[in-house]
């Protein structure tokens, strides 16, 4: 029998789960504009932080963003990724706030171990370093349970004590939905209004939505080398060393971030259709798949979060 | 046959909606092996992350793979093999979406417990074979009880520990629906399991074969996803207030919108409000969600609402329809509606659970947070305080930790509730310790 091919996209069972999160995402969006005086929303030009304009687009709008965009740049990042933040948040008439973690290095507050080292984990320091000179009270991110187990613990209003960290042990109860975003001078909230959406979630909505993405999200042909099960992109910051295979694979990013972390898939998907296909069936979690860094260790991500990363 | 039927994930008709759930029990239940294992015989478990707790059980010198490391992701978790706070999992079948949340045992982190179950409409309680009925048991099932989840499933674990046999089984269900009896609990049912093997969670197993119900993944798959209570009263706490003022924009120009999720009810344009405690009336103008216009707007939904006259609605106001609100006839005037209906007030009376590390102090102010609105609060008696094994009610000096006990609060401010039984959304609220920040108790209104 010649079944068609079907998109298992947009079907009404899960048009009503999607209507649902986006719902409760935009309930989150509003209690952080309520409750909080000097918010931020993160945007790198991801593809859950472009979710979340959209979603702050749908909870505003025809007002402004009451909170301005702010990107922490490590200065390793994909063009393709930065133009695209900054022409999107142009379009949308908002402010974009960008501090580098370049410049933190030049004050000293960030040291490298060595030049090659990524330089992902230390956007920690350049992000409180901005909190403080904006006096940000609270910081909307578009971090997802589903992606890794120390993320599967935190809270939907995450508190950050004085120095960024948080205590998994201590965490704030929070019940229904009634947030808590009530901090002391100093201190600051991490709210993360798609917390229970899961990265098949993230798809759909944004095939429902027709949000564009950088390119580098669909498959294209790109020069990588394979090193432990992932395959690392070749690229003037990464180059080849001697030995290396360089291959010519055709790939896409399911995550966009630093560049010395991120690794591409194999893939031919060159639509989000496809890409929702090729999710649905995946055999590997995003992080697993993509994540140079959380492979060093057991807790790299929690270790993070406990000193101030998102 | 229709080519839908090819994908087994997402191409099903049937769809059962969202459902919520969570495990709780003692400690060491076997909580979070039932949710890994459970995770591991629908192939929800992804080969990265297998071969992840794969590698971290042999570093810790276990035989087997540990599936409870699925779920205690923290190093202090993993380091004492308890789970400390909440983790939440997402999967779906070709029958429905799920949300779990694994709930910690020990008393010691009640209040994550908690947290877990304010947003579950299911509970797993899980019940070790060899211990029984225990004080953590009957906590957990009266908080479950008490947040208002509707449909409990004891789980009785570890049978493999007891030879599979039927008459522990038997002697603990019949012990538990004593306790249940006691607390009114309706809709309870119950299972025996063994999360370690796998034995009637996805497979029957061989070892339980006089056991004739259905399995756990049977029982979730077929659960009904609603809460029992669905207010059909509109009820809509306003967030946030919406006000362009671009002066060159002739249609932004006068625009105010009201900004808040549908807690319960609908509304239509054209239909007649009032807002509470301000009782102000209006009618609805326009309904929007990011640019566009709804005829109406449902329970559970986002939007933005427009009025036809310019009244005074702040952050914290509830707008509900005029039509719901019946007033009583000759009342005076702060106490003018039914019970039936959202009443501002300035007293509330609860059943609280004290979630803080300190005790609750009479003497000091706490800030009450219910809906969009803030109150302050002071202690106005204690009714009672629960005894959860004996499911007395004692008389109480104080409120500590972890205990559940019958309250009343003064308000500075007067709040608009309704019994958290008719409502959940805007019967609950919280109670935070402004010198901490912390959210230090969780409230019912009755
Ligand atoms: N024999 C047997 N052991 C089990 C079974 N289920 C769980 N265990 C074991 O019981 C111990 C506790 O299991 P967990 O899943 O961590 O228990 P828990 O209820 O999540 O514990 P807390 O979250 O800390 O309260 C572990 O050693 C499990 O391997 C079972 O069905 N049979
Ligand atoms: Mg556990």
């Amino acid at each position: 029998m010649n079944a068609p091919v079907l998109e298992p996209a947009l079907r009404h069972t899960t048009l009503d789960h999607l209507d649902w999160l986006e719902s409760e995402a935009i309930y989150i969006l509003r209690e952080v504009a309520g409750q909080c005086s000097n918010p931020a929303l993160l945007f790198s030009g991801g593809k859950d932080s472009i979710v979340l304009l959209r979603l702050a687009e749908k909870a505003f709008r025809p007002g402004r963003f009451p909170f301005p965009l702010l990107h922490i740049d490590t200065g390793h990042n994909y063009s393709e990724v930065i133009d695209f933040r900054d022409a999107r948040a142009c379009e949308l008439n908002e402010r974009l706030i960008v501090r580098s973690v370049e410049s933190s290095m030049a004050r000293g507050t960030v040291r490298l171990k060595s030049a090659d080292e990524s330089r992902n984990k230390h956007q920690s320091v350049t992000l409180l370093e901005a909190i403080e000179e904006f006096g940000f009270d609270a910081c909307i991110g578009g971090a997802r349970r589903d992606e890794e187990k120390a993320r599967a613990k935190e809270r939907i209003f995450s508190f950050r004590d004085e120095f960024g960290g948080w205590d998994p042990k201590n965490q704030r109860p929070e019940l229904w939905n009634l947030f808590n975003a009530r901090v002391h001078k100093g201190e600051n909230i991490r709210a993360f209004p798609i917390s229970n959406w899961t990265e098949l979630d993230v798809w759909q909505y944004i095939a429902r939505e027709g949000l564009a993405l950088p390119s580098i999200y669909f498959a294209h042909v790109r020069p990588v080398i394979r090193k432990g099960g992932l395959l690392q992109p070749v690229t003037e910051l990464t180059p080849a060393r001697d030995g290396d295979v360089v291959e010519q694979l055709r790939v896409r990013f399911r995550t966009v971030g630093d560049i010395t972390c991120t690794a591409p898939v194999e893939s031919d998907a060159d639509t989000v259709h496809k890409i929702i296909a090729e999710t649905a069936t995946s055999t590997i979690t995003e992080r697993g798949a993509t994540r140079l860094d959380d492979h060093a260790s057991e807790a790299a991500m929690e270790q993070r979060k406990k000193e101030g990363y998102f | 046959m229709s080519a839908i039927e090819h994908i087994p994930e997402f191409g099903s008709r049937v769809d059962n909606g969202l459902l919520r759930f969570l495990t709780c029990g003692s400690v060491d239940d076997g909580k979070s092996t039932l949710i890994g294992r459970l995770l591991y015989d629908t192939k929800a478990i992804l080969a990265d992350t297998l071969h992840a707790i794969e590698k971290t059980s042999a570093r810790r010198g276990m035989e087997a793979v540990d599936l409870s490391l699925l779920t205690d992701g923290l190093q202090a978790e993993r380091e004492q093999g308890i789970t400390i706070d909440v983790a939440y999992r997402y999967f779906s079948t070709g029958r429905r979406k799920y949300i779990i949340a694994d709930a910690p045992g020990h008393e010691q982190y009640t209040r994550n417990m908690v947290t877990a179950a304010s947003t579950a409409n299911l509970a797993i309680i899980l019940i070790d074979a060899r211990k029984g009925v225990l004080t953590q048991t009957r906590r957990h099932s009266y908080l479950a009880h008490l947040v208002g989840i509707p449909h409990l499933l004891v789980a009785v674990n570890k049978m493999d520990l007891v030879g599979y046999d039927r008459t522990v089984f038997e002697r603990i269900r019949l012990e538990y629906l004593a306790f249940a009896r006691q607390l009114g609990i309706k809709d309870v049912r119950f299972i025996p399991l063994s999360a370690l093997n796998g034995d009637m969670l996805v497979d029957r197993g061989e070892n339980l074969g006089w056991y004739k119900g259905p399995t756990l993944i049977d029982i979730l798959e077929s659960a009904p996803a609603a809460h029992s209570e669905s207010d059909e009263r509109f009820r809509f706490p306003v967030q946030y207030v919406c006000r362009p003022q671009k002066a060159d924009d002739p249609l932004l120009h006068d625009y105010r919108g009201f900004m808040g999720r549908v807690e319960s009810g609908e509304i239509a344009v054209g239909d007649e409000i009032v807002v509470l405690p301000s009782e102000r009336r209006s009618r609805i103008k326009d309904i929007q969600i990011g640019g566009r216009t709804l005829p109406r707007a449902v329970a559970e939904q986002s939007v933005t609402l427009l009025l036809e006259d310019e009244i005074d609605i702040s952050r914290g106001d509830m707008i509900v329809r005029a039509n719901d609100k019946k007033l009583c006839p000759g009342a005076p005037a702060s106490g003018t509606v039914s019970t039936r209906t959202a009443l501002a007030t300035r007293r509330i009376d609860a059943m609280l659970c004290w979630l803080g590390e300190s005790p609750l102090d009479a003497r000091r102010k706490y800030l009450i947070r219910q809906t969009t609105r803030d109150a302050r609060a002071l202690l106005d008696g204690i009714s009672y305080r629960l005894d959860i094994n004996s499911l007395q009610q004692v008389a109480a000096e104080g409120i500590g930790m972890n205990d559940i006990a019958r309250v009343a609060f003064k308000l500075a401010q007067p709040l608009v509730v309704d019994r958290y039984v008719e409502n959940r959304a805007t019967g609950a609220f919280i109670v935070i310790d402004e010198s901490t920040n912390n959210t230090v108790g969780a409230g019912m209104i009755l």
